[in-house]
């Protein structure tokens, strides 16, 4: 790639940052340039987003109707899966799913809901409330 | 000491922090070189190993290689890696070498760092970056793949040294107790190619590594016509995203390890590598096309298949294979 074809597509994830790109000058030297985004990039980030979005409002909708706990929820909210918690707390992953029954939720050690809500960035209060709404 | 920071904005994190790292030694190494002598570049495909349901795959060598590579081979450098058990006592040591001038590169996890914009925090634990000074809870940061310096509150830091799960960095610090004056280059970058035509070429023992492994992704999208739209398009978008998004400096590091096989032709004299370093280049190229075949698959536009991404996934592993057979006749 040349570094006049370098793509400058201003991609918003970046929120105004610029990324470094290995390319040709004229000269035929590879070296460092500055881009402000792809589309592609845009296109397959948008995508992924999409998807943690659409995980997310169904488990809220799932927490709200009391088939699920807010532990659920949160989650999704802050990016994991039930791989990721499981590892991330060290727990087996079926011992994370029975967590996500409301009636068990509610009767949970304080201690590991503090644990859930270390690895998530969260503090045990909120961990245990759904926001308002979730959109 | 160490007011101000000479920062150099990166491509990518590892061999970023190892550049810098060394450069304020004295030690002149750019990025791509780095890389190389690292033998950075790379393909994986662990289907076994699942991310949000999506198999791993990689353009480079697994995390912390680089810098343990580069510590072992380059004669004279030694690299003191600290791992804690105790957060407080990890940003006690980290102060403690902050206060003696001492510049320190860390393992941190991208989703607790405040300055990185929203839609960039995920769960990814092993993001490199240097710390250059402390003033009270403020920790100023050299972050490679920023163009300028950062900074983050103590708590932010703390948290994200000690995030948990997969590659947890559990408070990883790590900085130089010795860098020698120069890099017998030499000796070191045969010894760098050599290891990366052994991981990536047709000939390498490891399946799912190098050529061989592209051919099995290639395999495996060709049947992505026979699953649910909404997958299959998640399974595309995630490989482009871990070859451009991630701060790879394009075309999944071969852009970078082009620019590295430049450097060497120079330094060796050898038409050789300059050739290579154009084929090189020129995969990159092939590479971004990919991507952009797959982000176009979304759109539902152009007209491209499965089997038409499949075929120039299928292109870029012949094209490396037959770059990789060039480099291996190189001594």
């Amino acid at each position: 790639m040349k570094v006049k074809d370098i793509p400058q597509d201003n991609n918003s994830s970046l929120a105004g940052e610029t990324k470094v790109i290995y390319a040709r000058s004229d000269s035929g030297k590879i070296e460092t340039a500055q881009t402000s985004g792809w589309d592609v990039e845009a296109v397959v980030l948008e995508q992924a987003i999409d998807e943690i979005h659409r995980q997310t409002k169904e488990a809220y909708a799932r927490a709200v109707a009391g088939r699920t706990s807010p532990l659920e929820f949160h989650m999704y909210n802050q990016r994991m899966d039930l791989a990721m918690l499981a590892q991330a707390v060290g727990r087996f992953q079926w011992l994370v799913r029975r967590d996500f029954d409301p009636v068990r939720f509610k009767r949970l050690p304080s201690e590991r809901l503090k644990r859930y809500a270390d690895v998530m960035g969260l503090d045990p209060d909120s961990l245990k409330k759904l926001p308002e709404d979730y959109v | 000491m160490s007011d101000s920071f000479n920062h150099q904005h990166a491509a990518h994190c590892e061999t970023g922090v190892m550049s810098a790292i060394l450069r304020r030694h004295g030690l002149d190494i750019s990025e791509p070189m780095a890389f190389g002598l690292a033998s950075g570049l790379a393909f994986a495909y662990l289907p076994m190993v699942k991310i949000n349901g999506l198999p791993l795959i990689a353009y480079r060598i697994p995390p912390r290689m680089i810098i343990r590579l580069l510590s072992r081979r380059i004669a004279g450098l030694s690299m003191e890696f600290r791992k804690f058990r105790n957060e407080e006592e990890g940003m006690r040591e980290l102060d403690r070498l902050l206060d003696e001038g001492q510049v320190v590169g860390l393992q941190t996890s991208v989703f607790f760092l405040p300055y990185f914009p929203q839609d960039m925090r995920f769960h990814f634990n092993a993001h490199n970056l240097l710390v250059y000074r402390r003033d009270g809870s403020e920790y100023q940061i050299s972050d490679p793949v920023f163009s300028h310096v950062v900074s983050t509150d103590a708590e932010s830091l703390q948290k994200s040294r000690f995030a948990k799960g997969v590659l947890a960095p559990k408070g990883m610090m790590y900085y130089p107790t010795s860098v020698p004056a120069e890099i017998d280059f030499k000796r070191l970058i045969p010894k760098a190619i050599k290891l990366t035509t052994r991981i990536s070429s047709k000939r390498s023992p490891m399946p799912l590594a190098g050529v061989k492994g592209i051919r099995r992704v290639a395999r495996k999208i060709e049947k992505l016509s026979d699953a649910e739209p909404r997958y299959a398009n998640l399974y595309l978008g995630h490989i482009v995203r871990m070859q451009e998004e991630i701060g790879t400096g394009g075309g999944g590091f071969r852009f970078m390890y082009a620019a590295f096989l430049q450097e060497a032709a120079d330094i060796m004299a050898s038409d050789l590598l300059a050739e290579a370093a154009d084929k090189m280049s020129e995969i990159g190229d092939e590479w971004r096309l990919f991507a952009l075949m797959c982000a176009r698959m979304s759109k539902k536009r152009y007209g491209d298949t499965f089997a038409s991404i499949a075929g120039q996934m299928n292109k870029v592993a012949q094209m490396e294979s037959d770059l990789y057979d060039l480099l291996s006749t190189y001594r």
